[in-house]
C-alpha cells in the first residue's frame, strides 16, 4: 500500500509529462517544485492547487490556456475533486478519455500521441498521418523545396514550408549609431582611462570606445488581397519568425484597410500568433487600395515606426490602379520617410514580367529595391540581396519599356 | 522579525488587506509561496495593474526594508550590486604615502577591504540582519545580459566580488520582480521564479480599490466609473486604461465636483485614462457615447 504523497507525487509528474507533451519547458526540478507547492497550499481547495501549479509550471501568459484546459482533463472528476480525495486517486492517470470539449490542438496531440502509438485503431489515422508525414521530409525534400514555388506547393509541403520561413536569417544589417559605448579597441576614452588609473594606481590600462551598433527597426506592409493569397500566408511566417528574433519588427497587412498585426505576431508560438492575426485582419483575399493603405501608413504610423533608419518591406504584387496618381504621391512620401523602402514582388519570377499595371509603374520609381519573392531561396537571400548596392529602379523601367 | 510570516493563503489575503492591497487568491497563492519556498516572484501584466505596488505593500505589511532595483537601459553591476568607493580608495593610499607606510600586502588589503564596498541595492538586499523586500521592477527595461546576471543572485542569494570573494546572504531577501513584456525575459531566469500574470481586476475588485484608493466619491460615480472602464477595456484599444488610471481618473473626478459620468466630462477627461492621441480620437469619435448609452440602458446612469 502507497501512502498519499506516493500518489501526489506521482500525479504531478504525470501531469507534467502530460504539459510537456503540450510543449511547455517543465523540468524536473519544477516538478519537485510543485509538490513542494502542493505541499504548502494543502488540498483543500481545487483553485488553490490551481493557482500553486500554474504559479511553477508556468514562463508566460500564453501557456494559461494550455495549461488551464490540461488541468480541467487531468483533475476531471469534479465530484471527487471538491473532496481532497482527487489527487489521490490512481484511477486519474493523466491519459484522459478521448477530448469530448474542443481543446488546444496541441494538448490534444500530447494526451493523444502515446495511445495512436500503442493501438493502431482505424479513428486514430489522423495521428498516424501527421507523424507519417513528419518522418518523410528529408534532407532532400528539404532542398527541392527551397526552390519550389510558393504558389505550385502542396498543402503538406507549403506545411513545411511555413515552418522553414520561420527560421530565415534577419535580412537587414546592424547600423552604426553616434553614441559611443565602451569596446576593448576603439578611440581612447580619457575619461574612463582616468577612472582607471586612480583604481589601479601605477598602472596604465587605456579604455576605449567605438559608435553603438545595433539592427534598425524593420516594417512589414503584407499585402492580403486575394491575388496574393499564398505568399502572404508564408509572409506571414517568415514575419512573426523576423518578429521573434528581432524586437522591433513591426508588420502591417494591408487589402482593402491596414492592420496592425505586431502585436499578435509577438506570441511565441505561431499557430496562435497567426490565429490571434487572422482574428484582426478583417480584409483576407479581397480586393486592393494600396495608395489609401499606404497613404493611411504614412498618416497614422510612419511617425512612429520610421524612426532610427527603419528599413520598409513592401510585400505586394503591385495589382492596382493609381488613381489621380495618389498611390505615386503615398509610395513617394513613404520612402522619403523610410530609410530604405525594398519592394518585394512574387510576379517578378516570371522572366517576361512587364510593369505593365498602372500601380507597378506608379511604385516603381520610388522604392529603393525591387526583388523576387516566390521560393523559400528568394527569401533567405533577401539578406545578401539588400546588402548589394541598389540598382537604380529607373534603369529597370527603361530597360522594360 | 517583528512581523511574522503568513502561514496560509488566507493570512497573505489579509495580511494584504490591512494594508488596503486587494488582491485575487490567485495572486495571494503565488505570494504566499514565493514567501514559503523562498522563491522570487516574478509579475508580468499591463501597466497599471498594481505589480510594483504589491512590492511595496508587502514590505509595509510585514514592516521590513525595501530595496528597490528601477531598471533601464544600460544598467550595470556598479548601479544595482555594488562599487567600489574609489575616493576613499585615493585617500587611504595619500595617508599611507604620508605616513610613509611600507608594508605593500598590508595596503592592498585595506584597499580592498570590505569597508570600501559601496552597497547598491542588490548588496544591501543580502547583507541585512532582517530578510527585506527587494523589488526589481521593470526588468523588461533593462539589458539582457543583466537578465544573467541577476542568476547568481535570486538563485543561491549571493554576490560574487572577484576581489572580495562570495557574499552570501543570512538573511535571504523576499524578492518581487516586475516586468511590463516590453521584451520576453530569458527563460533562465523565469525557471527560478514564481510566475503569476497580473490581469487586470474583475468589476466587484476594481470598485473595492477604487473605493479604497480614490476616497470622496459619491457610490453611483464608483459603480460608473468602474463599469464604463471595465467596458472600455473589451474595445480594441492601443493601450488599455490600468487600475492605477482608474483611480487618477475618479480622483479627477471627484476633484472637478462630477456627481455623475456625461458626455462633456468623460471627454474633457479622457486623457487621464488614456495616453495614445489615437485612442483618444476614437472614443471621442462616438465610442463614449455608445459606452455611456449602455450604461444608461443597464439603469447605471439615471
Amino acid at each position: 500500500m502507497r501512502g498519499p504523497t506516493d500518489m501526489i507525487a506521482e500525479n504531478i509528474v504525470h501531469f507534467a509529462r502530460v504539459l510537456r507533451g503540450a510543449g511547455l519547458t517543465v523540468g524536473p526540478d519544477r516538478v519537485l517544485q510543485a509538490m513542494a507547492a502542493v505541499e504548502a497550499v494543502g488540498l483543500q481547495r481545487r483553485d488553490d492547487v490551481h493557482a500553486a501549479l500554474s504559479a511553477v509550471m508556468l514562463d508566460r501568459h500564453e501557456q494559461q490556456v494550455i495549461f488551464d484546459a490540461a488541468f480541467a482533463t487531468f483533475w476531471r472528476d469534479p465530484k471527487l475533486l471538491e473532496q481532497l480525495m482527487a489527487l489521490l486517486l490512481p484511477k486519474i492517470s493523466g491519459r484522459g478519455e478521448r477530448d469530448r470539449a474542443p481543446h488546444a490542438n496541441r494538448l490534444q496531440e500530447a494526451l493523444a500521441a502515446p495511445r495512436a502509438a500503442h493501438d493502431a485503431k482505424p479513428e486514430s489515422q489522423a495521428n498516424k498521418d501527421q507523424l507519417d508525414f513528419d518522418a518523410a521530409f528529408t534532407f532532400s525534400e528539404r532542398e527541392r523545396l527551397q526552390k519550389a514555388d510558393f504558389e505550385s506547393m502542396t498543402t503538406a509541403e507549403f506545411e513545411l514550408a511555413k515552418r522553414l520561413a520561420e527560421q530565415i536569417a534577419l535580412p537587414i544589417e546592424p547600423v552604426r549609431r553616434r553614441r559611443h559605448e565602451a569596446a576593448s579597441r576603439g578611440r581612447l576614452d580619457l575619461r574612463a582611462t582616468m577612472l582607471k588609473m586612480a583604481r589601479a594606481p601605477h598602472t596604465l590600462t587605456p579604455a576605449f570606445t567605438r559608435p553603438r551598433v545595433e539592427l534598425p527597426p524593420l516594417v512589414v506592409l503584407l499585402d492580403i488581397s486575394g491575388s496574393m493569397d499564398r505568399y502572404s500566408r508564408l509572409f506571414l511566417h517568415y514575419a512573426h519568425g523576423l518578429a521573434r528574433r528581432h524586437p522591433h519588427v513591426h508588420t502591417l497587412t494591408f487589402g482593402t484597410r491596414l492592420t496592425n498585426i505586431t502585436r499578435y505576431l509577438r506570441h511565441r508560438d505561431p499557430d496562435h500568433a497567426l490565429q490571434l492575426a487572422d482574428e484582426q485582419v478583417q480584409d483576407w483575399k479581397g480586393g486592393t487600395r494600396i495608395a489609401s493603405c499606404l497613404a493611411e501608413f504614412n498618416r497614422r504610423w510612419g511617425r512612429r515606426l520610421l524612426g532610427g533608419n527603419a528599413a520598409v518591406l513592401l510585400v505586394s504584387d503591385g495589382l492596382d490602379r493609381d488613381e489621380n496618381g495618389h498611390l505615386a504621391e503615398a509610395a513617394a512620401h513613404l520612402r522619403r520617410t523610410a530609410h530604405q523602402l525594398v519592394w518585394l514582388n512574387p510576379l517578378l519570377r516570371f522572366d517576361g514580367f512587364k510593369p505593365k499595371a498602372a500601380g507597378v509603374r506608379a511604385l516603381l520609381p520610388h522604392v529603393d529595391r525591387f526583388l523576387p519573392v516566390h521560393n523559400l531561396e528568394s527569401l533567405a537571400d533577401l539578406g545578401r540581396a539588400l546588402r548589394e548596392p541598389a540598382l537604380d529602379p529607373h534603369s529597370q523601367m527603361t530597360r522594360w519599356n | 522579525m517583528s512581523a511574522p510570516l503568513p502561514d496560509s493563503v488566507d493570512a497573505v489575503v489579509e495580511l494584504l488587506a490591512g494594508e488596503s492591497y486587494v488582491c485575487d487568491r490567485r495572486l495571494a497563492t503565488a505570494l504566499y509561496l514565493s514567501l514559503k519556498l523562498q522563491r522570487p516572484l516574478f509579475l508580468e501584466g499591463e501597466p497599471g495593474v498594481g505589480k510594483t505596488e504589491l512590492g511595496k505593500v508587502l514590505a509595509q505589511a510585514l514592516d521590513t526594508l525595501l530595496l528597490r532595483v528601477q531598471c533601464y537601459e544600460g544598467l550595470d553591476v556598479s548601479q544595482t550590486a555594488y562599487e567600489w568607493n574609489v575616493a576613499r580608495q585615493m585617500i587611504e593610499i595619500r595617508l599611507a604615502e604620508a605616513a610613509h607606510e611600507t608594508d605593500r600586502a598590508h595596503l592592498v588589503k585595506s584597499l580592498y577591504s570590505r569597508e570600501m564596498l559601496i552597497e547598491r541595492p542588490l548588496l544591501a538586499a543580502l547583507t541585512q540582519t532582517r530578510s527585506p523586500v527587494l523589488l526589481i521592477d521593470e526588468l523588461d527595461r533593462a539589458d539582457e545580459p543583466f537578465d544573467a546576471f541577476l542568476l547568481e543572485v535570486l538563485a543561491e542569494n549571493q554576490i560574487t566580488v572577484p576581489e572580495l570573494g562570495t557574499i552570501r546572504a543570512s538573511a535571504p531577501p523576499i524578492t518581487v520582480i516586475t516586468s511590463n513584456r516590453t521584451r520576453e525575459i530569458h527563460d533562465a531566469l523565469k525557471r527560478r521564479c514564481l510566475y503569476h500574470w497580473v490581469d487586470f481586476p474583475s468589476v466587484e475588485r476594481e470598485l473595492e480599490i477604487v473605493r479604497l484608493k480614490a476616497p470622496g466619491a459619491a457610490e453611483r460615480l464608483y459603480v460608473q466609473v468602474v463599469e464604463f472602464v471595465q467596458r472600455m477595456r473589451t474595445l480594441d484599444l492601443f493601450k488599455s486604461p490600468g487600475v492605477a488610471e482608474t483611480i487618477d481618473w475618479t480622483n479627477a473626478l471627484v476633484a472637478l465636483n462630477a456627481m455623475r459620468l456625461d458626455p462633456a466630462t468623460v471627454h474633457d477627461t479622457l486623457g487621464v485614462l488614456l495616453k495614445y492621441q489615437d485612442d483618444i480620437v476614437r472614443m471621442q469619435g462616438g465610442d463614449t457615447l455608445k459606452l455611456l448609452d449602455e450604461l444608461r440602458a443597464r439603469a447605471l446612469l439615471e
